[in-house]
């Protein structure tokens, strides 16, 4: 009796969670679109990240929802930051159109993307096996196969973002020179 | 009877938790796990206010805070905190007409929280671990990179000029130092080989020698260490790396808009993650709750990580009391010119003691340890030397006429 009530305790607290979850993921996607100051939008998305590690983490995959908080809380939002700031200043500019002129183009890129994203994972047979009973990987794992089975596409990405470190300080240094 | 003394507060968390109803343990464990941590290290905030001011007194020369008293009774300034905490409870909370008042308001709760949550996974004694994660030291950093955007919303919030220009400095600041921080500690994680600060504590005891195996007493734990303990200073925004607050130039920076009860929440949100980094390091490198020998382990876990981190507090206020603030460039300079190449070296040195550990023949200790000790002392020098330019003659001062 006792058993049955705490685990209807657990599942209950758990979709009570996931549906906070949910709604702070969701709230701030919509508000980073409609908002108008820029940085309250990147303040938004950046809850957004948050409520999707916090996801992540609620379906016990800690590796992957620890990394999405350092990369996208920790680098992108603060980077997404600078950007506003030093490119367009945080002033709201007046007599803007809500919706871009080429919206429809914009949706039709949207709609590709969620396509080219979404058909591989919807024809991907893993899909339609049963959810293993837990779905953790300890982290151990996780670098096991990185080293092992996934060495080669991990070295690529490597060389990719070290050449656009150089690529980056290349570019930096050019004005020096004048 | 050694062992229950160890094991003092998990046997009475165990009993708490036996008390109550089933059906609630959960949430009873939880709170009995988070209750003690906060009002511990809360009090540690208020006694290293008052230590701090105390100890900064004593190496200006002058006497420190000594006016409190209680009822009449004389305290010698020691319950000055309380004083504090009234005087910030009780003043007006202004908010600048023009600033973006949501922004200002949430700016110092994204601080303070991620700080308070950076204790959970830190091993305060054998057992003692809030939550034992997998990988504990990746939730560290990850949790502890979001107090950057807290400063930033805080200084971009307050719509003030010295405010916005102490958050991009603390920014820039935050984001050169994590690198290093985060770079001197993979050597840890590679020898330990596990992500988890318990299981780090547990490759750091004495088993069944006479030493304990503090990482700090290798070549490349050592390096690790002070670079270690050099981004953490400029992570925690302390002097000498204070340049986001620096008050002879900026005011205070992003803390200029910020008064009353707010003001004293950045101020703990501060501390408390200046505690949590240096929980870390005692974790990472000191031999977190270990004794340093066989002959001390009848004190108990729980002492010798609070002994090794107070330790640590008082090195960072006596490095405050002791060294001047760096210019802007400096910080950048040492940070991507002095502790990143450290840091990169400190990994090559940490695999090499590695594998050297399995040679065997005579005098393969002291090799390891003569070559592994070359490699991690000669980059030390030769990039202090190329920060000042390569010159080594003595520093010639200017005086006003």
């Amino acid at each position: 009796m006792a058993e049955r009530l705490l685990l209807a305790n657990i599942v209950m607290l758990n979709s009570i969670a996931f549906y906070i979850l949910a709604v702070i993921t969701l709230a701030g996607a919509v508000a980073a679109l409609t908002l108008r100051n820029l940085v309250h939008c990147a303040l938004c998305v950046a809850a957004s990240f948050a409520g999707i590690a916090l996801i992540y983490l609620q379906l016990d995959a800690e590796f992957v929802g620890f990394a999405q908080i350092l990369v996208y809380i920790g680098a992108v939002a603060i980077l997404v930051l600078f950007t506003v700031l030093l490119t367009r200043g945080t002033e709201v500019q007046a007599g803007v159109a809500f919706l871009s002129r080429s919206w429809p183009a914009g949706l039709a890129v949207t709609a590709l993307v969620f396509a080219a994203i979404a058909a591989p994972i919807l024809l991907t047979p893993e899909l339609h096996k049963l959810a293993a009973d837990s779905a953790s990987a300890p982290v151990r794992k996780i670098g096991e196969e990185l080293m092992g089975n996934y060495v080669l596409p991990l070295e690529v990405i490597g060389l990719l973002l070290t050449s656009a470190l150089l690529g980056a300080v290349v570019i930096a240094m050019q004005d020096k020179k004048d | 009877m050694i062992d229950s003394l160890d094991q003092i507060f998990v046997s009475l968390k165990h009993w708490l938790v036996g008390l109550t109803p089933e059906a609630w343990q959960p949430l009873v464990s939880i709170l009995v796990s988070i209750v003690p941590i906060m009002a511990l290290f809360g009090t540690c905030f208020a006694a290293t206010t008052i230590f701090e001011r105390k100890i900064l007194g004593r190496a200006q020369n002058r006497l420190g805070p000594n006016r409190v008293r209680a009822f009449g009774v004389k305290t010698f300034g020691l319950l000055q905190p309380i004083a504090d905490g009234i005087k910030m409870l009780t003043k007006e909370d202004i908010v600048p007409f023009a600033a973006d008042k949501v922004v200002h308001f949430l700016a110092p709760v994204v601080l303070t929280t991620p700080a308070w949550m950076l204790f959970s996974v830190i091993p305060l004694g054998r057992n003692m671990a809030a939550i034992d994660l997998d990988a504990g030291i990746l939730f560290f950093f990850a949790v502890g990179s979001a107090s950057e955007l807290a400063v930033f919303m805080a200084g971009w919030s307050s719509k003030n000029k010295y405010s916005l220009v102490g958050s991009m400095r603390a920014i820039a600041q935050m984001i050169s130092y994590e690198v290093p921080l985060v770079l001197s500690t993979i050597p840890v994680l590679m020898l330990a080989g596990t992500l988890s600060p318990s299981q780090v504590v547990e490759a750091q005891g004495v088993g069944t020698g006479f030493f304990a195996h503090w990482f700090v007493f290798t070549p490349w734990g050592l390096s690790g260490f002070v670079v270690f303990l050099i981004a953490a200073t400029a992570e925690s925004n302390r002097s000498p790396f204070d340049l986001p607050e620096a008050e002879s130039e900026i005011i205070a920076g992003f803390l200029t808009e910020y008064s009353g009860f707010k003001y004293a929440l950045f101020f703990l949100g501060e501390y408390i993650g200046l505690f949590a980094v240096a929980g870390m390091a005692v974790t990472l490198f000191l031999g977190g709750w270990q004794a340093p020998c066989k002959a001390l382990e009848f004190i108990p876990s729980y002492l010798w990580f609070f002994g090794k981190f107070a330790v640590l507090i008082v090195f960072f206020i006596w490095v405050r009391a002791t060294l001047p603030r760096l210019r802007l460039d400096q910080l950048l300079a040492l940070a991507w010119r002095f502790l990143v190449p450290l840091a990169l070296i400190n990994l090559v040195v940490a695999a090499l003691w590695h594998f050297m550990g399995s040679w065997q023949f005579i005098a393969a200790m002291p090799v390891r340890w003569g070559i592994c000790a070359m490699l991690v002392v000669l980059p030390f020098v030769w990039f202090a030397r190329l920060l000042n330019g390569g010159k080594v003659a003595p520093r010639k001062y200017r005086y006003a006429e």
